[in-house]
Order: C-alpha cells, then sequence, then structure tokens
C-alpha cells in the first residue's frame, strides 16, 4: 500500500481509539452512544479501504444508521446520566 | 483477589488467540483456496457480476435463510416484550418546520434509492440488506418529523410474513424442478443486463421487503408511548 | 511499517477495549455499547485476513486478473446483520428491567444473586 493511503489509515485509527476512550469515560450516555455510531462510520471508510464495497455499505446503514436510532428511542424510555 | 486473577487470565487466553489469528495470516499474502473456483467459474455458472452475491444466495443459500429466521425471532420477541407497557405520556411538542417540510420532499427519495439499492443486486454492490434498512430508515424520518404519524401494524405484519413465506416456496420449487433446495430453475441470461443471475433478483426482492417491514415495525415498537 | 500493522492493530484495540468496558462498568446500556464496539472490532478482523495486495473488489464488470478473497465478506455480510438483532433484542430486556426495578444499575438486579 502505498504510503500517503498509510498516513491516512493512521489518522483515522487514532480517532477511532479516542472514541473508544470517550466511550469509556464519559457520563453522559447520549455521548457514549455518538461515539459507537463513530466507531461503526469510521469502520465502513476502513472497508471501503480493504476493497469490500458490500460491507461497506451494509455497516453504514446498519451501524451508523439504525442502531443509534434504537439507542436514543431507548434512552428516551430510561435515564439519559448515569450516576 | 481471585476475580482479579480470573480477569488477567481471560486477557492472556484472549492475547495468545488473537496473535495466532495475526501470526498464520500475513498482511496481502494471496491464500485463496476455497475461493479459487468461486473467482474462475462463478459468473460462468450463476449468471451475475457480483461474486459476493453469488455466493450469499447461491452457494450459500441455507445460511442466508438461517439469518432471515434469526431476524424474525428477534423482531418478534422485541414485539412480544414490549407490547403492554405503562408509561406516563411526556408532553410531545412538535418538531420545527425546516424538519417537517423537508422530510415530506426527501421521504419518497429514500424509499426510491434503497429499491435501487435491492433491485441491482446483482449488479453493484449492496443487495438485499441494506436495502431494507434504508427503507426503514425513510421511516424513521418519517417518525421524527410527524410525531403524530401511525403506521399500521395489520400492513407490515402482512408483508413480512408473506415475504417470508414466498421464500420458502421458492425453495421449495427448486426441490421440485431439480432435486435440490433452493436450485437455480430460472434461466441465466447474459451477464450485465437487470432480468439475469437465475433467482437471485427474486429472493433478493423478497429479502429487501421483509428487512424493511421488519425494521419499522421494531422502530414503531420502540416509538409507541401508551397503550 | 506496513499497512497491516495499522489494521491488525486497530482491530485487536477494539476488541480489547469493547470488552473492559463490558467487565468493569455497571450502567446496564453502556455495558450493550460495549458489546456493539467488540462486534465492530470482531468484523473488521475477519476482513483484514482475506485482503490481497494489488486486488480490486469483487464484481466482475471487466475481466480482472486479481481479485480479493470474497468468502470473508459473505460471512461479514451475515454477521453485521446478527449483531443489530441481538442488540435490539438486548434493549428490550433492558427497557423492562427498568421499568420494573427503576434503576439500571446492574447490582440491584436481586432476582439474579445466588
Amino acid at each position: 500500500m502505498s504510503s500517503i493511503i498509510i498516513i491516512f489509515v493512521s489518522i483515522l485509527v487514532l480517532f477511532m481509539l479516542g472514541a473508544t476512550i470517550v466511550a469509556w469515560v464519559t457520563k453522559d450516555l447520549l455521548v457514549a452512544v455518538l461515539s459507537s455510531g463513530t466507531i461503526s462510520l469510521i469502520a465502513s471508510i476502513l472497508y471501503l479501504i480493504l476493497q469490500a464495497p458490500d460491507v461497506a455499505i451494509t455497516e453504514a446503514a446498519i451501524g451508523a444508521g439504525l442502531t443509534t436510532g434504537i439507542f436514543v428511542y431507548v434512552l428516551k424510555k430510561t435515564e439519559r446520566f448515569e450516576k | 483477589m481471585i476475580k482479579k486473577v480470573l480477569i488477567i487470565l481471560l486477557f492472556v487466553l484472549l492475547g495468545l488467540s488473537l496473535y495466532s489469528v495475526v501470526k498464520y495470516n500475513t498482511f496481502g499474502e494471496d491464500k485463496t483456496v476455497v475461493a479459487r473456483h468461486y473467482i474462475d467459474y462463478g459468473m460462468k455458472e450463476t449468471g451475475s457480476q457480483n461474486i459476493v452475491t453469488a455466493v450469499v444466495v447461491l452457494y450459500r443459500g441455507f445460511d442466508t435463510l438461517g439469518e432471515v429466521t434469526v431476524l424474525f425471532l428477534a423482531a418478534t420477541a422485541l414485539g412480544a416484550l414490549l407490547h403492554g407497557l405503562r408509561f406516563k405520556s411526556k408532553e410531545k411538542e412538535p418538531s420545527s418546520l425546516i424538519v417537517s417540510t423537508a422530510a415530506r420532499y426527501i421521504f419518497p427519495l429514500i424509499i426510491l434509492f434503497g429499491t435501487y439499492v435491492f433491485v441491482h443486486g446483482h449488479l453493484t454492490p449492496g443487495g438485499g440488506f441494506p436495502g431494507g434498512v434504508i427503507i426503514a430508515s425513510a421511516f424513521l424520518l418519517l417518525f421524527l418529523a410527524y410525531t403524530q404519524k401511525e403506521v399500521s401494524e395489520k400492513t407490515l405484519s402482512l408483508t413480512e410474513g408473506t415475504a417470508g413465506i414466498l421464500y420458502v416456496i421458492t425453495g421449495l420449487l427448486g426441490l421440485v424442478m431439480l432435486n435440490s433446495f433452493l436450485a437455480n430453475f430460472l434461466p441465466k441470461g447474459i451477464p450485465g443486463k437487470l432480468l439475469s443471475a437465475g433467482i437471485i433478483p427474486l429472493i433478493y426482492i423478497l429479502i429487501g421487503f421483509k428487512v424493511g417491514a421488519e425494521m419499522t415495525g421494531v422502530l414503531r415498537n420502540l416509538k409507541e408511548e401508551e397503550k | 511499517m506496513n499497512g497491516g500493522a495499522m489494521f491488525y492493530g486497530a482491530a485487536i484495540a477494539l476488541i480489547i477495549g469493547g470488552i473492559m468496558i463490558a467487565a468493569t462498568k455497571r450502567n446496564l446500556i453502556k455495558i450493550i455499547i460495549g458489546l456493539n464496539i467488540m462486534e465492530t472490532g470482531v468484523n473488521l478482523l475477519l476482513i483484514t485476513t482475506g485482503y490481497i495486495s494489488g486486488g480490486t473488489a469483487p464484481i466482475m464488470n471487466k475481466t480482472w486478473t486479481k481479485v480479493v478473497d470474497p468468502i470473508p465478506q459473505a460471512l461479514v455480510l451475515t454477521a453485521i446483520v446478527i449483531g443489530v438483532a441481538v442488540t435490539a433484542m438486548a434493549l428490550s430486556i433492558v427497557v423492562r428491567i427498568y421499568e420494573k426495578n427503576n434503576s439500571l444499575d446492574i447490582r440491584k438486579i436481586k432476582e439474579m444473586r445466588w
């Protein structure tokens, strides 16, 4: 793989690790749900770099669209802040 | 004390198994043994240009039937668990003018895009599962923009059940005509045209309808406030 | 370093991070978020083992000579859909538990003590 793609992938992987740490530390559950959606979106870009377009479309539609919607509806029925 | 020892033991085992996965699969090396037959003869035997679609629907069609069953069980269990809840209904304010006007124009375009994705499953990447989820996202937009809108439960269950039964009937027709469950009994055609590749467009249209109706039912069950 | 270390490192970090969130947190919804992150990591690991250098996507509209392995992609397509089904069902159980106990703390579920 050419070196400019490796630099691009390194920046994306650093964002992904940062989102995991944010999902661990925060006490606001809405921020944790949105960081889980960010991880799914960056994984979809990585699937496209690994030449897998079927899996990229499926992960983008399901991970960043439907799972975040279901989590937000459940947060509305329960509590938003972790005590 | 013993809980910490068990946690450290779990992480050591996990590290060993992941290290063996990484060590014997060097990145970028040509190791296709089973997939050589699918890549070389896939388009000639099935007639579809998308080899992942041919593997999912024709070479491994029974696993896709199992996946559709698991999705159906999860959606039914969610509907049965959330059936008779009593919540205090919080007051709902109507959404703003921009959201409700834009949703009215964007909603048919999203449904058109979802239909395009699952009808062209054998020519372009995509297929039945993301097409159905895109249609469910269109209904999510409608639920967010118009909070008083109701979608009738009878229409959704009827669509989902009919699509599931027609999938099994297509498999049984393959059993009757060619002595093998889910065999390819429609003509193969010329690769690259819309009506080609045997039963792949038919099965993906049925899966698209089924997954779309199922996910809309899941969102509708989570949305309701009082029964 | 070549690109393989980046992809394998990202997948292993997501798996370990997801299991740590699911094992050490007390809130029920945060445990389910940790499981979701771990499943994303496992799918990324599976597709990384199927990459071939210099290959293109497995769609034969022209006759390509070197094509990426299509079998891990078919497996991961099924795994993503089953992941969302398990997450949706787990969240419905969480809603029922909240309605009974009025709290999302995992130490207050008294029926599961032995």
